[in-house]
């Protein structure tokens, strides 16, 4: 492991009663893609926004590329980038315009400021649409010169909020090339995501987070080996089978199975993806009508559900876990 | 929508164009806040370029409330409209900048809610420079709006004394005085959560401080409580001098009061601002 991009310790932030950032402790290498992963206010944008020191921790201590945000917030904000989760940037302009705005406050003079928007507009693939205003562009366009803002000046460290939320499969995986490109170049990137896949796509590390705390923390195969290889859902003929097919499944699987609120269905998470033919043999053995089976891999609320015990999308309460 | 067909037209993302833009070379040096703010100022005018809608206060506002005031009051409070107007515009002038300066908050706070502004935030740049900046696009606004005052003034009868000096010093003051006047609102539009209660509580400060001056009327006839009031109220000098420089006198020692309440006015409501500001959520 490299030196340390970013590193935090018991970081704090509260909003009122509701604790966003309940003491976080992250240590992420330099270079590639570290992910955050959770589910929809377990904290992300709050953590994010801390380290971009945009808010202020109530407590505990981060530092970013060496610098702590508070006391050297101007020095951090020097060497990194944030993309926020919207619009970041001003939709009433250009393209071209927000390019150069950001430019010039950074300090290219003009003529350098008008080349390096050019520049960027190319490699995005957005110089046709240069000269019309942001809120008139397509999603995967908006996201694109969201990222080509944050790289006016090239940051050693970019934030990116949920860059792919919202978008069509076809800019996912662009916003995705983007991500690998920038990391090829040795960009540190730290992403947030509510997508399993997404982040075990990218990330090289991933931390789970839930109730503004890491849940756990790892590779995503790491992840992976303590949530199970996914699950298999099978609904059968008749709701009168299936007592007798959770018996069998049972024993072929000897994992518990999960009885949904649909009554001919069942589902049960599994280790060995394996068993699972042998285990529907022995249904159709057993005279179990099966009308529909399916493997999946484990989603984000599996994933919840194997580490924290409660499913990914509850309202925030009060954590048992 | 058309913006499919322009997306699938681009190419996509390459590896070689991204390698080539993060290697951009030398980092540029920092910029000042002058700078910074200058830049900021200049995407107030962009969005004005691009959004003239925003101009209706500026233009409807100053229009409205020269033609009701003259035509309404004149000839009861004065005895002729003509009259009136001589007295009235300069008033008129001063209540419009003012109200216009209103829009500032109102505007800000729409504008930080979207995530722009934590780009901005999280900028290497001189802090209040997003703040400034704004304020300075809005000069043009000011501008904009006292050139119809006057404009209108003059085709309707008014005939300032002072000459062109005098009109170009007076609009020059309320320039200053409204850029100050601006730290006020927007220190709301970072206090209050919805630009509709910006507008609320900027409508609820305004009336009070724009009717409760000599604007309209001589205070002389108002009870002895309210003449104290209107006295200390620093719309009140405002009016007075932007008269006395249209009609030909300079009120040295007003003038000094008009500035002396602007410098108070960004000394009280500058840092705050700036508080409040940080500490965004």
């Amino acid at each position: 492991m490299g030196k340390l991009a970013i590193e935090t310790r018991g970081l704090k932030k509260s909003f009122g009663k509701t604790h966003a950032v309940a003491g976080v402790d992250l240590a992420v290498s330099a270079g590639g893609v570290y992910g955050v992963l959770g589910p929809n206010g377990a904290g992300k944008t709050t953590m994010i926004r801390m380290l971009a020191t945009l808010l202020r921790p109530d407590a505990g201590e981060a530092q970013v590329l060496g610098y702590d945000v508070v006391r050297d917030a101007h020095s951090v904000r020097s060497r990194v980038s944030l993309t926020g989760q919207f619009a970041s940037v001003d939709e009433d302009l250009t393209g071209v315009e927000n390019l150069l705005l950001l430019a010039r406050l950074l300090g290219y003079s003009r003529p350098r400021a008008r080349r390096r928007a050019a520049d960027l507009l190319d490699a995005f693939g957005l110089a046709d649409a240069a000269d019309r205003q942001v809120k008139k562009y397509s999603g995967g366009m908006r996201r694109r010169i969201d990222i080509a803002a944050s790289l006016v000046v090239p940051p050693e460290l970019i934030f990116l909020d949920e860059p792919t939320t919202g978008l069509d499969p076809r800019s996912r995986n662009q916003v995705w090339e983007i991500v690998r490109g920038l990391v090829a170049e040795g960009t540190t990137v730290l992403l947030t995501t509510q997508y399993l896949d997404e982040a075990d796509q990218l990330a090289d590390r991933i931390a789970v987070i839930d109730h503004g705390k890491v849940i756990a923390e790892g590779s995503s195969g790491q992840l992976k080996a303590s949530v199970g290889a996914g699950s298999l859902h099978v609904r059968l003929r008749g709701p009168e089978q299936r007592a007798e097919a959770e018996r069998v499944l049972a024993a072929a699987l000897d994992v518990p199975i999960e009885l949904s609120a649909d009554p001919v269905a069942l589902s049960a998470g599994i280790s060995d993806p394996e068993r699972v033919a042998r285990s529907l043999a022995e249904l159709s053995r057993s005279g179990i009508d099966v009308t529909e089976f399916a493997l999946g891999q484990p989603s984000l609320d599996e994933v919840f559900l194997a580490l924290t015990g409660h499913a990914a999308e509850k309202t925030p309460e009060e954590d048992a876990a | 929508m058309n913006a499919t067909s322009a997306e699938q037209a681009s190419a996509p993302v390459t590896e070689d164009a991204l390698r080539s833009v993060l290697l951009a070379g030398e980092r540029p040096s920092r910029p000042g806040p002058v700078l910074t703010s200058l830049t900021f100022g200049w995407r107030a005018l962009l969005k004005i370029k691009h959004v003239p809608e925003q101009l209706v206060d500026v233009t409807m506002f100053p229009i409205m409330f020269t033609l009701m005031f003259t035509y309404l009051f004149g000839g009861a409070l004065a005895g002729s409209t003509q009259e009136y107007l001589q007295f009235l515009l300069p008033g008129i002038l001063v209540q419009a900048n003012v109200m216009i300066t209103m829009n500032t908050g109102i505007t800000l706070n729409t504008d930080i809610q979207k995530g722009v502004f934590d780009r901005f935030r999280s900028l290497p740049v001189w802090r209040p420079s997003p703040l400034v900046g704004a304020l300075l696009g809005d000069l043009v606004r000011y501008s904009i709006g006292s050139a119809i005052v006057i404009t209108l003034g003059l085709v309707l009868g008014f005939r300032p004394v002072g000459g062109a000096v005098g009109v170009v010093l007076s609009v020059e003051l309320l320039l200053v005085f409204s850029f100050c006047l601006s730290w006020l609102w927007t220190m709301l539009s970072l206090i209050l959560r919805t630009p509709n209660s910006v507008a609320g509580v900027s409508m609820m400060l305004m009336f009070p401080l724009t009717f409760v001056s000599n604007i309209f009327v001589d205070p002389k006839t108002m009870p002895g409580w309210l003449q104290a009031v209107v006295e200390v109220n620093p719309i009140t000098h405002l009016a007075t001098v932007v008269r006395g420089l249209m009609h030909g006198s300079v009120p040295a020692g007003e003038i000094g009061w008009v500035l002396v309440s602007s410098v108070l006015l960004v000394a009280v409501f500058g840092p705050i601002t700036m508080v409040l500001y940080r500490n965004k959520k």
